[in-house]
């Protein structure tokens, strides 16, 4: 394997050479993974004003009960529900998920393995637009008659399949539809991730040359493309349950509703660890260059990672511990569930190992990956309660479940985000980003983020269980402690919102007028820094395509005057 | 944790309540662990002007005793985890003690039907009390539930007993429990079950031995006077 073909040119610019080109070729259908990522980036974030517009309306609803919300008004018990199931599917499906595999895979892949394009430039560009039809299917659906479907992420039936349950025929079947699309996409970027890595890798990079980064969304996408099929299958017959009378979820004919639920949590384990890899894999390569040090036992974590990978496929009846199944298969998914902490422990005690002996520089993207490790060990440790079956028995879809997995996701898709776009902005953009004002959004995102989701482990704790629009039916959830807890979240969230303009000003600030950027202004070894900020079509010019000596991580190397040294630089 | 917030009201709430303080000890020691080291970390070799970084690769037997030792202690920590999440398990949703009373729980979108046992003490016989979205039940005494819906999935919940189980359209899901504590608390339903979710409250009554032995007598008398007409008895 450590033979690399690079990828034919002729295949990759065939129809963009260096002629000028017009504006709809260079961005609207262009096959440059450097654009492609940008589009993937820039509908992640335009969908995430979206879903964090959702999270502020029913959180608003949830604080203040029946107030005419100001930009939306006053919200129905079907809209609350529609509110929950989108502001879920699009975090995960629309935003995590574009944004952290996507617009990152495409970026780095082709620039840190050192070749001119993805292997598949046009299946790279038809997975954006299968992904772009997706986003647009699902913005419809919450304008059709009856609303956008309510029936949360998860889509459990009969609720999903039946109308007369729902109340949202056509809002239900839009949602799903997206959702099927939004799979065919990812499958076909993934088939491109793991080709190019596997087939274009610069002369001399071995597998274990590889930056990190690279090797989690690689992984990540074997994971997602090995998971999704069962679920893509349960989709269809979900759309076929809903609009052609079939009943593989309908127990009155024969059908199984549980059925539904093991399909998709058969990729719905999974996929936590599809978005979790990635941003994973970014943290290393950011706090060894910012730490200037080697990542503490490369290989470890590449073998750990193999084994959480394969370990994620066998946990995901924990989600089901009390929905009807046989209770001693609880006992297996208990042991799978608690021996997934292991190596998710591992990784953790490695990154720790990684800053001991540092020279470590607290950057705006040093703080963000740092604070990933930070707060995903609350992630970590909470589940443990919920992985436990006799203590889930009592946490299940309490908002101590919410509060863990947002404490998970948050990192994932938020923290993972911010990390990869002010530590590639640089390079993306030849632009450079507003530290100082980095580190304010920083503080100003990081501290609320806790104060929201603080509050709602204690009132999961207490019992409040979720999905409710309005506690008044549950006295023992009505006290004014647990209402003033609501409150207070809302008002974090609203913080942390207001704060977002802080760095959406930096962001669109720092590409018009940013300092512009030099080709490596981190001193980091790895390859994309070898190359002009922004590179070239094709990355590199044909005679300057790069050479592998090294690892990524050979900073303070005994012996030699710079810290850092460059994977290309001859020995 | 959770007993300082929600009491413990039925006979296997205790065994939660500490496989949970348990739990939070253990994962709590290697939460603060990993922070405090995490941070001493950050700030001891924070950039200082003539202090290079070290070169260590991590790959040697001496450096990578510092992940594999904490590694094997959290392998154990696990298995403690373990034995006590199934051991509670079992208890709670595997093992079915022999029962005393029986009691059928209906669940519709979006209200809850109960079904109790009249002074005869069986289900299915005229004197049986049937009651939407209150249940009563005698204290010290051990349940037997047979949970189903009607429609969509919902799910039989009672915070202070530590009680959850989801109602499955098509099946019929036994399970049990015994109240220990007199008084009237929350039934939630756990489980999104449409736009009504919300208002799928209800309250039960635990009451002590006399108490419920008159609340018999006094419905299971109108359930027969009205046998005729369903949903009679309810308060």
């Amino acid at each position: 394997m450590a033979e690399s073909i690079p990828a034919t040119p002729e295949l990759a610019h065939d129809e963009h050479g260096h002629h000028e080109q017009s504006f709809a070729s260079k961005y609207l259908f262009s096959t440059d993974h450097k654009m492609i990522a940008k589009q993937y980036l820039f509908t992640g974030i335009a969908m995430a004003l979206i879903g964090g517009f959702f999270a502020y309306a029913f959180r608003m609803q949830l604080a203040f009960p029946g107030m005419d919300i100001p930009f939306f008004g006053v919200v129905s018990p079907g809209e609350y529900n529609s509110l929950i199931t989108n502001h879920g599917t699009i975090m995960i499906f629309w935003v995590a998920m574009p944004i952290i595999l996507a617009a990152f895979g495409n970026l780095v892949i082709p620039l840190m393995i050192g070749c001119d394009d993805m292997v598949f430039p046009k299946i790279n560009r038809l997975s954006y637009q299968i992904f772009l039809l997706s986003a647009l299917v699902l913005i419809s659906s919450f304008f059709v008659e009856g609303g956008g479907f309510g029936g949360s992420w998860v889509a459990y039936p009969p609720l999903s399949s039946e109308p007369q349950y729902n109340l949202t025929p056509l809002g239900s079947s839009l949602w799903i539809g997206a959702v099927g699309l939004e799979f065919v996409a990812f499958l076909l970027g993934g088939i491109n991730f793991i080709t190019t890595t596997m087939n274009s890798r610069a002369p001399g990079m071995k597998m274990n040359d590889i930056p990190i980064v690279v090797w989690m969304i690689v992984i990540a996408s074997v994971l997602f493309m090995a998971s999704v099929g069962p679920l893509l299958a349960g989709a269809i017959m979900l759309l076929f349950d809903q609009n052609l009378g079939t009943a593989f979820y309908d127990p009155t004919r024969g059908g199984d509703p549980v059925l539904w639920q093991h399909l998709f949590w058969f990729f719905g384990h999974p996929e936590v660890y599809v978005v979790f890899l990635p941003p994973l894999g970014m943290v290393a390569d950011i706090i060894t260059t910012f730490a200037r040090k080697k990542l503490f036992a490369y290989r470890t974590v590449l073998y750990t990672v193999f084994g959480t990978g394969v370990l994620s496929f066998t946990v995901w009846a924990h989600h089901q511990f009390i929905s009807g199944i046989d209770p001693r298969m609880a006992n297996i998914f208990t042991v799978t569930t608690l021996l997934i902490s292991i190596p998710i422990a591992e990784l953790m005690f490695v990154y720790i190992a990684t800053l001991y002996g540092g020279r470590i520089s607290l950057t705006t993207p040093m703080l963000w990956a740092l604070s990933f490790i930070a707060e995903f060990l609350i992630g970590g440790v909470t589940g443990i309660f919920l992985g436990a079956s006799g203590a889930d028995v009592y946490f299940h879809d309490t908002y101590f479940v919410l509060a863990h997995f947002h404490y998970t996701f948050f990192p994932i898709a938020i923290i993972g985000f911010y990390m990869g776009v002010t530590y590639w902005f640089p390079k993306m953009f030849g632009k450079m980003m507003s530290d100082f004002w980095g580190k304010v959004h920083f503080w100003g995102t990081i501290i609320p983020f806790n104060m929201i989701f603080i509050p709602l482990f204690v009132l999961g704790t207490a019992g409040q269980h979720r999905r409710i629009y309005d506690y008044s039916h549950f006295p023992e959830l009505m006290t004014p402690g647990m209402q003033d807890m609501r409150v207070f979240a809302t008002m974090s969230l609203l913080v942390m919102l207001a704060f977002q303009l802080v760095f959406l000003i930096n962001f669109v600030n720092g590409m018009i007028r940013g300092p512009k950027a030099e080709k490596n202004p981190w001193k980091a070894n790895s390859l994309e820094w070898t190359t002009e900020s922004p590179p070239p079509h094709g990355n590199w010019p044909p005679s300057e395509m790069p050479t592998v000596y090294r690892g990524p991580y050979e900073y303070s190397v005994p012996g030699r005057e710079k810290d850092y040294w460059p994977q290309n630089e001859p020995t | 944790m959770i007993e300082s917030l929600v009491p413990a009201g039925s006979s296997y709430a205790g065994e939660i309540d500490l496989l949970v303080n348990m739990i939070l000890w253990i994962v709590g020691f290697w939460f603060v662990l990993c922070e405090v080291v995490f941070f001493w970390l950050i700030f001891r070799f924070r950039k200082k002007e003539g202090v290079p970084g070290q070169y260590i690769s991590g790959e040697e037997k001496s450096q990578k005793r510092w992940i594999t030792i904490p590694h094997v202690l959290v392998l154990v920590c696990d298995i403690f985890i373990l034995v006590g999440a199934i051991w509670v398990w079992y208890d709670i949703k595997q093992d079915l003690p022999p029962a005393q009373a029986e009691v059928r729980i209906i669940s519709q979108q979006w209200a809850w039907t109960f079904v109790h046992e009249g002074a005869d003490g069986e289900i299915g016989t005229a004197d049986d009390i049937t009651t939407i979205n209150e249940l009563t039940v005698q204290v010290d005494t051990l349940y037997h539930y047979k949970l189903e819906s009607l429609d969509v999935i919902h799910d039989f919940s009672v915070p202070v007993w530590r009680l959850k189980q989801d109602a499955i359209p098509g099946r019929l899901i036994t399970g049990w429990f015994e109240p220990t504590l007199t008084g009237s608390f929350d039934i939630q339903c756990a489980e999104l079950c449409g736009v009504g979710h919300a208002l799928m409250g209800g309250t039960v009554h635990v009451k002590n031995a006399a108490d419920y032995a008159s609340w018999v007598a006094e419905n299971s008398t109108m359930s027969l006077a009205s046998a005729a007409t369903p949903h009679a008895g309810g308060e």
